[in-house]
């Protein structure tokens, strides 16, 4: 089963509450920030509790991402170093524009990685896409790195870049999000989508996430627990899509089993398309907690 | 390490502690303990903070703690983070460990 990341839950890097409780709410990842979310006189104070909590907690087997700041900000380097170290399962870089961001990193944990015996490619990076720039640039991106698992679009810094605002419809953000995903398509890496900065807009955060969702992403960044139910309902298959998949791979199992290349279900042709999407809802469906047996 | 100024860290909300440390002249390490959970855990703070000191090699110093119920991590990131902002900012402990 490929690793699901319908919910990535932002967690300020200065909080040790907060971190400590993260992986509770059930999302599938954890993203502690060590950039926005931490002022401009805390960065040292965040980056060294990010990193004693790491080596500390058990976080119930979550991935657990940090964002760290740019490396072209005084406190990059520090973050790069001191995190690596703690080793989380990937960090994320803030403000992507090129292929050579992501090399610069990659880059810097090779030697960190180096300096203390750590198996190469053990840290994996994640991508932020923020600016014009970096979604024009997404398609190299993605392929940068073998470290890169994933890549995403960070709005508000986008929507700056463009002159414009966010709109409750997204259309400002539609080229950059179709850019990112087929980016994390051709590279075969996961693509997750924005936050939603207003909580208390349920109907208004639904309606971004079924959009998203048609567009392909793999899940959305969130800042508050709250948003989590809404984003899995939304991706929880429905009762018919199960049978239907469920059928679909029994059948694609018997053509297997005779060694067919033809997979038929009630007469009809099953193309292999068909039979990876059945496969990512039964997915769905199990990390949903629903029963595929 | 000579503490020759004041250095702070930490805040007041919950699960966390604030750590002032000071100079001690030559008389040791103090540790002056304010915590909301001093009876049960007021010793293994006292520990943690002094074992984060030693560890950097901080001999003499005059700590005073605010505690709103930190875990051990979290004491020990607000005592380097403390030591650190005292002694020129180039300290990285995650190096030393």
């Amino acid at each position: 089963m490929q690793k699901l990341r319908r919910t990535m839950l932002y967690v300020p890097g200065n909080n040790p509450g907060m971190i400590r409780d993260a992986h509770i709410y059930g999302a599938d990842s954890i993203m502690i920030d060590l950039e926005d979310s931490v002022s401009l006189y805390e960065k040292d104070a965040a980056r060294l509790l990010v990193y004693q909590a790491l080596k500390t907690f058990d976080f119930g087997g979550i991935e657990v991402l940090v964002r760290v700041n740019p490396l072209n900000t005084p406190y990059g380097r520090d973050d790069f170093e001191a995190i690596v170290r703690a080793q989380p399962t990937a960090i994320r870089l803030p403000k992507t524009e090129t292929a050579d961001d992501v090399i610069e990193a990659d880059e810097l944990i090779t030697e960190i990685e180096q300096k203390i015996g750590m198996e190469h490619g053990t840290i994996k990076l994640f991508a932020a896409v923020e600016s014009g720039k970096g979604a024009l640039n997404a398609a190299q991106i993605a392929v940068a790195s073998k470290r890169l698992i994933g890549i995403a679009i960070g709005a508000e810094d986008f929507v700056t870049d463009l002159k414009t605002t966010r709109s409750p419809e997204g259309i400002e953000l539609l080229t950059a999000r179709s850019l990112i995903l087929f980016a994390a398509r051709a590279a075969g890496i996961a693509a997750v989508d924005t936050v939603y900065s207003d909580v208390n807009n349920e109907e208004g955060f639904a309606s971004e996430v079924k959009l998203i969702k048609q567009l392909g992403f793999d899940g959305k960044s969130i800042i508050n627990p709250r948003q989590i139910e809404i984003v899995n309902r939304i991706y929880t298959p429905t009762e018919a899509e199960i049978k239907k998949s469920k059928r679909i791979i029994e059948a694609s199992l018997e053509a297997e089993a005779k060694g067919s290349g033809v997979i038929s279900l009630d007469g009809k042709m099953i193309d292999r398309p068909i039979v990876e999407r059945a496969r990512r809802i039964l997915d769905l469906a199990e990390a949903a907690k629903i029963n595929v047996e | 390490m000579i503490i020759q100024q004041v250095g702070m860290a930490g805040t007041l909300e919950s699960s966390d502690i604030t750590i002032s440390i000071e100079p001690n002249g030559t008389k040791g390490i103090e540790i002056e303990l304010k915590s909301t959970v001093e009876n049960q855990f007021g010793n293994q703070i006292r520990k943690v903070i002094l074992e984060t000191l030693q560890g950097m090699g901080i001999e003499h110093a005059y700590v005073r703690a605010n505690d709103k119920g930190a875990l051990d991590c979290a004491i020990k990131a607000r005592v380097m983070t403390a030591v650190s902002r005292v002694v020129d900012g180039d300290c990285r402990p995650w190096e030393a460990e």
